[in-house]
């Protein structure tokens, strides 16, 4: 980071340079800091239970159930938009799940109606941020009642078990479990969370969708006059959190093997924390899916990490937001400085 | 410079937003080579006749014929296909993102299914950078967010968009607006280069100083209607500063 004085420019002598690798990576780099220390407090307080491969497979399981979305939804958060919505529609999408596999026996049936509920959901908060005009908070608070009402009118409360689904051979292509020898056993949602951070990473920053995203969500006039199609960009990010969502309930069902009406329902604040923490910007234009992927990451190990090295269960909500509020500072005065 | 044919012809073109006409039929040529300076006060129409030239506005009656085709433009991509680019007044950049994004938003570089070629684009900012930009300050790289550039960088990234993709006609306005006098003299070079190139420029701009001695025609818009079309040699600055005074106080030119 050297200051270049020679150039002539009617400026000050504010000192200017090419960014080096460093800055522009600070967010990710401070965010796998974040993880590291974490790691570092979770090994001291509780040695067994972090060199053990246990916990890291009990991850792996639950992490799928929200870290997809986290990655969706770091798209809707980078056009400076949010979403509300999108535990709803995972309990919608759920509920067309259980009901279409108990009442066809067909699992591919099942997922597609599934998937479908997703598109549907996610197309109708688009349609209504781009073409109603409705700010994203106040459509998809909206459209959160309305699917969560909906999941609670269709099943008067009660929940669909699904235990038969254990004996379908796709059953095991979500959630079955991957020996690699020994004890460790690989879930294999967790290789469908990886596919999916590397499918969302890329098309984020290596295609052209994502770079739009990040056009749109920086300057939308700008991008207007640029020819992007700023209504069909911001339909594609809902959709995608909305089919996200979707395809998140499948591995939780397919795992519970239970659909209870209040499915997904937790998943909002975990979610969105994960995004934020990673370094996602609210004012829209920067995201980063790595940051989100380690986001996802510290997010899961909390809830464990604190019982395991000795703290009651009260504390979790009390550390959650402590990490956030720090991260987040930490973001901001970064921005400020650059 | 008459003898060239016109690049541009614009026939009674009118735009009414409701019941107010903003364009009143206006007629206008640029020919090929040709930069042609749109003067006018606040509210004569100049903006709104652009926004018709690039398909932001559809023109409620009239012709534009374009290369000797009439034409219709949907949208923004349509005008920038046929080979019209626009400089925004606004820029039209995206602060946070990096100048390789910058300068192929909306069109990028891609190899296959969308996906970016970019090394592609970044090479080519590199060179646009050193050729058409003039932004040879070893401060900024092709990395750099648009943040960090002073007005005069901005305005010189947003003229070497329009430059690289090769447009015969280039909608320039109010390119100087807010810049340094020593920023302001480049850009006034840059437009001066687009003739040199053989290429046109509709250029808008309040002062009248730049006007006169960038432009080769000045086109005197007043409340929607053209009021007056000048060579340069038919009027020196002072006539020309006179004139927009008398019209702002009587409303017609005398």
């Amino acid at each position: 980071m050297s200051s270049v004085a020679s150039d002539t420019k009617d400026r000050s002598a504010e000192p200017q340079h090419g960014p080096s690798f460093l800055w522009r990576n600070r967010f990710q780099i401070a965010i796998i800091g974040m993880l590291v220390v974490l790691y570092a407090v979770f090994l001291i307080g509780d040695w067994r239970t972090y060199t053990s491969f246990d916990i890291y497979r009990s991850f792996m399981i639950s992490i799928p159930f929200f870290g997809i979305m986290a990655l969706a939804a770091t798209y809707v958060v980078t056009l400076g938009e949010i979403d509300l919505s999108f535990p709803s529609i995972y309990g919608l999408s759920g509920w067309a799940f259980s009901a279409v596999y108990v009442a066809s026996g067909s699992f591919p049936l099942a997922f597609l109606v599934c998937i479908l509920v997703g598109v549907v959901g996610g197309l109708i908060n688009g349609l209504l941020v781009t073409k109603i005009g409705i700010p994203s908070i106040v459509a998809t608070i909206g459209t959160m009642f309305l699917w969560r009402g909906l999941v609670n009118v269709l099943t008067q409360g009660q929940g669909i078990p699904i235990a038969q689904i254990t004996g379908d051979p796709w059953h095991k292509l979500f959630v079955g479990q991957i020996p690699l020898g020994g004890s460790v056993v690989i879930p294999a949602q967790f290789i469908w969370f990886i596919a999916a951070a590397l499918f969302f990473g890329v098309l984020f920053k290596r295609h052209r969708f994502g770079s739009h995203v990040l056009f749109v969500g920086d300057d939308e006039q700008s991008a207007r006059m640029m020819g992007i199609h700023v209504d069909r960009v911001k339909i594609a990010c809902f959709v995608i959190l909305g089919v996200s969502a979707a395809f998140s309930s499948v591995f939780l069902l397919n795992q519970m093997l239970f659909f209870w009406a209040t499915t997904g329902d937790g998943y909002l604040l975990t979610t969105l924390a994960a995004v934020f923490i990673g370094g996602t910007s609210v004012f829209g234009g920067k995201g980063t899916m790595i940051g989100t992927f380690v986001g996802v990451l510290i997010i899961a190990s909390l809830e464990p990490g604190i019982i395991s090295i000795g703290l009651s269960g009260f504390w979790t909500q009390f550390v959650y937001g402590l990490l956030i509020t720090i991260s987040v500072s930490i973001y901001a005065l970064m921005l400020k400085r650059g | 410079m008459s003898e060239t044919e016109p690049l541009l012809v614009l026939r009674d073109i009118r735009k009414s937003f409701g019941r107010i006409e903003v364009l009143k039929g206006v007629d206008l040529e640029v020919r090929k080579g040709e930069i042609v300076a749109l003067v006018g006060d606040n509210g004569a129409g100049k903006s709104t006749l652009i926004k018709v030239i690039t398909g932001v506005h559809k023109p409620s009656a009239g012709e534009i014929v374009f290369k000797g085709q009439p034409i219709t433009l949907k949208n923004v991509q349509a005008s920038r296909l046929l080979g019209i680019e626009t400089v925004y007044q606004e820029r039209a950049l995206a602060d946070q993102q990096e100048l390789w994004r910058n300068i192929f938003a909306g069109r990028e570089l891609t190899r296959f299914l969308g996906f970016l070629d970019v090394a592609a684009q970044k090479r080519e900012t590199a060179r646009l950078m050193r050729s058409g930009m003039g932004l040879t300050s070893r401060a900024i790289t092709v990395d750099s967010e648009v943040k960090g550039l002073s007005g005069g960088e901005k305005q010189s990234v947003a003229i070497g968009r329009a430059l690289y993709f090769d447009a015969d006609l280039i909608i320039l306005d109010e390119p100087t607006m807010g810049l340094s006098l020593k920023e302001t003299e480049r850009v006034l070079a840059f437009v001066r280069s687009i003739r040199e190139q053989g290429k046109s420029a509709i250029f808008i701009d309040h002062n009248i100083f730049h006007v006169h001695d960038t432009a080769d025609r000045f086109v005197i818009l007043d409340r929607g209607r053209v009021v007056g079309q000048f060579h340069r040699s038919e009027l020196t600055h002072q006539q020309l500063v006179d004139m927009m005074i008398a019209l702002h106080e009587a409303g017609q030119v005398a």
